[in-house]
């Protein structure tokens, strides 16, 4: 297990988090590295919480991974942030969330409050993990926002034995022409 | 850009990144499968969508989706009866829909070898229960197989299809969710032509005069005989598959034996395992820091059971613990085995209800492994203490936009307070969430209108000598694939029900699959049944056609129809709005749309989120709502709903 590096994608089913974890399996690949992975995309388009798990490296097995041992998570919105980190994210791990929020019903209904960013804050502290807050709302699609996180990801090298043109390969394997184009800026120059 | 289509038909072997699913038509492409066919229900339909991938032309076998899972069995029955190999794949509950047909197939001699490739749900991810479909494979006398990865589901399908042809019967390759959307570098092997034209049973074989396939009284026993003796000739080739792994332990002193420390020798320990399970298990003995290991016993067959190797596992150990997910299958033909064999092994098998109950993830496996052997298996350290509050659930629910939601909200302000309304399965289903609610009770596919016919039956008379009125909702593919018997029923017995036909054109819970109303096949166009003219063949008289976003419209149809006898339609009618808003995005030229809060005639009544309850609509802190664009489709169905009319065509947000 000593090798094993997991990831926990997660998010609203529509956000694209099945492309984020194929991204990542497949740049995890050209980079030379035993990779495994699975969507648990249930009801991915009906707006639940949705989640894709990746791990890369050799001793690791399952394509799920046990909880609380993911050491990095990325989410997608706020409120998946907060339970993600809850649940998923390993003591010392890495938090990237990109900040938009899409209230759940809960919210909407005034049964329980917004979901602030210092509550995530606070989880990260208290495992001593690392918080990278991605800022929502400047993408002109928000279809992007995936690749703008993959970014934020991606330069901060937070996935050990990953460098970027192993990123940019995997999107060459996964689109062409001008939306790969769009999504290479995204990847390599930030939002 | 990599297409999976040319990866199916790739004549070299490679590797490349995939999930179980598009695997298995790998599979069936080396495997020279000629007849494919489905009915769709997660966790399979991305077997389909690997093949749509490869372009029809190319196709090297046909693929259709049929009405239901009894008819694609049916279908693929026929074509390996007459020597075509065959494959038919559908989820867990779709066994029960194809049931009364399945179980017949073990009697068969079924020249082209059939393979049924079941999509069990354990932990309920998408399905209306986590049924274990191992039963079904013990009751008909049928082989079952079972990979616990990506890679081995394309392996075993093709010893699956291989052994359907040697032995003219059909095979069982049972999947679980997350084998099926497995994701991982696969090696696949070369497309052999030569074996493959070898391998071949070719089709035109079923002669039209003998009737040894009619299955009549004593007839009967001659064909179950058979099925009988074949699986026992089955047994032994399970005996000698590859498809069982042993995999010896690690230990100080001989394998499975853990040295205590000073004392007499440890019992020898070993661990009976199936499936995903097993690949937990494994990260579970890599996470252990105790120093030693029991054995495993991994199985691919699942039935008949290899007893020879089990025997001589249990035979050779002192404890071992069968690790299997769901039902105890394995587990209670193993004890019997023990005492038919005399065996004192002990053997630990569920220790409770908890292990019958949800998927065998990592993290419940280390649960119950450190249960059984505490000193193998540490618990791992407990998580820190946490601050602050839980997040707020988050279910699924109907998507912005979708008629199903402008039809609840009109049935709602239509229906009594005493009126029953029964759900069915679709994305309608949903339906029966906060704020909605509408649905009190569900079984299967097709079953609201016969469920509503007997709650309609049992009459209850309600204060005033009124009587309680019921109404189910159906979707239109549900319509075609179980719903036509009850409808008949209904007709014919003259039952007092109305049926709320959710019509949106397709299948869309399971990803938008065409079915008979649609105008198209998986193939191309075909001839439309539309919902309408096959009820009115039906001889139904009483139909209202409403579309779903006129929702005053529909709601007084809905009246009207609740006060009057017999069996009664409303169809609330409007195309799905994720796929026609998927395929709208395409196009070029494309401009999103959105409306947003007039702010000044807004008087936070709030009904678009406690009443409506489109995700769009976001609450912030002073009680304003705000729109999210990014959700927001600007179809406009909730205007109707705001009682100030504040809600306008715009650009979203305050
Ligand atoms: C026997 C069975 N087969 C398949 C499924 C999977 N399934 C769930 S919802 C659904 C489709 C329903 O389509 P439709 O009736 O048109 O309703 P919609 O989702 O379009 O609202 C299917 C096939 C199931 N639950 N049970």
């Amino acid at each position: 297990m000593a090798s094993a590096f997991n990831i926990y994608i997660t998010g609203v089913g529509g956000q694209g988090i099945g492309f984020l974890a194929e991204a990542i399996a497949r740049a995890a690949d050209k980079a030379g590295l035993e990779v495994r992975g699975c969507d648990t995309h249930g009801l991915a388009q009906r707006g639940g919480a949705v989640a894709s798990f990746v791990r890369i490296g050799e001793g690791c097995h399952s394509p799920l991974v046990r909880e609380g041992d993911a050491h990095l998570v990325i989410a997608l919105e706020r409120c998946e942030a907060l339970r993600a980190a809850r649940d998923w994210l390993s003591p010392k791990g890495n938090l990237v969330w990109y900040d938009t929020s899409w209230q759940p019903l809960p919210v909407r209904l005034g049964e329980e409050a917004p979901i602030e960013a210092p509550e995530i804050e606070a989880i990260c502290a208290a495992l001593g993990a690392g918080h990278v807050r991605v800022p929502g709302g400047s993408l002109g699609d928000p279809r992007m926002q995936n690749c703008a996180t993959l970014g934020a990801v991606a330069r901060a090298g937070l996935i050990p034995g990953l460098d970027m043109g192993n990123y940019e390969e995997a999107l060459a394997d996964l689109m062409e022409g001008a939306v790969l184009a769009e999504n290479l800026a995204l990847l390599l120059g930030g939002c | 850009m990599k297409r999976l289509g040319d990866m199916l038909l790739e004549p070299g072997a490679f590797s490349e990144i995939a999930i179980g699913n598009a695997a298995l038509v790998r599979a069936m492409v080396e495997s020279g499968v000629e007849i494919v066919t489905s009915y769709p229900g997660s966790p399979t339909p991305e077997i389909a969508e690997a093949i749509r991938s490869i372009p029809a032309e190319r196709r090297p076998f046909r693929f259709e989706f049929s009405t239901n899972e009894k008819v694609a069995t049916e279908v693929a029955f026929g074509a390996a009866l007459d020597g075509r190999t065959s494959v038919v794949f559908f989820k867990s509950v779709g066994l029960n829909v194809a049931a009364d047909s399945f179980v017949q197939l073990p009697l068969m001699d079924i020249a082209g070898g059939m393979v049924i490739i079941l999509g069990d749900d354990p932990g309920a991810n998408s399905s209306q229960n986590e049924q274990d479909n191992r039963h079904y494979a013990l009751m008909s006398y049928m082989p079952l197989l079972e990979p616990a990865s990506a890679q081995e589901a394309y392996e075993t399908l093709k010893v699956a299809i291989r052994t359907a042809r040697a032995h003219r019967t059909a095979v069982i390759l049972r999947l679980t969710t997350h084998v099926c959307h497995m994701k991982g570098l696969i090696s696949f092997a070369a497309l052999d032509k030569q074996a493959l034209a070898g391998s071949h049973n070719s089709g035109g074989g079923f002669l039209p005069v003998a009737s040894e396939c009619i299955p009549i009284a004593a007839a009967v026993f001659p064909m179950k005989r058979r099925a009988l003796e074949r699986l026992a000739e089955l047994r032994l080739e399970a005996d000698a598959s590859a498809l069982n792994s042993l995999m010896p332990g690690a230990a100080a002193r001989g394998p499975g034996r853990i040295q205590a420390q000073g004392g007499s020798p440890a019992p020898r320990r070993g661990i009976i395992v199936a499936g995903l399970p097993w690949l937990s298990l494994r990260d579970a003995m890599e996470a252990s820091a105790a120093e030693g290991r029991p054995d495993v016993l991994k199985l691919g067959w699942i039935h008949p059971l290899p007893t020879g190797l089990i025997a001589r596992f249990l035979a050779d150990h002192d404890e071992v613990k069968i690790l299997e997910e769901l039902d105890p299958v394995i587990e209670t033909q193993v004890k019997a085995l023990a005492f038919d064999a005399g065996l004192h092994t002990r053997i630990l098998g569920k220790a409770g209800i908890e292990e019958e109950l949800g998927e065998h993830t990592p993290t419940k496996v280390a649960a119950i492994m450190s249960d059984a052997w505490p000193d193998l298996f540490p618990m791992p350290a407990a998580r820190p203490a946490l601050p602050g509050r839980m997040a707020p659930s988050r279910p699924a629910q109907l998507c912005p936009g979708c008629g199903h939601r402008s039809a609840f909200f009109a049935v709602k302000a239509a229906l009594g307070k005493d009126d029953i309304t029964v759900a069915d399965i679709g994305c309608h289903t949903l339906g029966h969430l906060p704020p909605l609610r509408m649905g009190r009770v569900l079984l299967s596919m097709g079953h609201a209108v016969s469920t509503a016919s007997g709650l309609a039956l049992s009459g209850r008379d309600l204060p005033g000598g009124r009587k309680r009125r019921i109404a189910f909702f159906m979707g239109d593919s549900t319509f075609f694939h179980a719903a036509l018997p009850g409808i008949v029923n209904a007709v014919y017995n003259s039952h007092d029900v109305l049926m709320i036909l959710m019509e949106n054109g397709t299948t869309a819970m399971t990803g938008h699959q065409d079915h008979p109303a649609a105008g198209r096949n998986f193939n191309g166009p075909a001839a439309a049944i539309p919902v309408r003219k096959a009820l009115e063949g039906l001889g139904v008289d009483n139909i209202r056609e409403v579309d779903a976003y006129k929702q005053d419209e529909l709601a007084a149809a809905v009246r009207s129809a609740l006060d009057e006898t017999g069996f009664r339609v409303v169809i609330a009618k409007h195309p799905c709005m994720l796929k026609f808003t998927k395929a709208a995005r395409r196009r070029p030229g494309f401009k999103p749309r959105h409306v947003t809060i007039d702010q000044a005639a807004c008087t936070k009544a709030h009904a678009c989120v406690s009443l409506f309850g489109c995700p769009s609509f976001q609450v912030v802190k002073d009680g304003r709502v705000s729109v999210e664009r990014e959700l927001c489709i600007g179809d406009g169905s909730c205007k109707q709903t705001c009682p100030s009319g504040a809600i306008i065509d715009g650009e979203g947000g305050f």
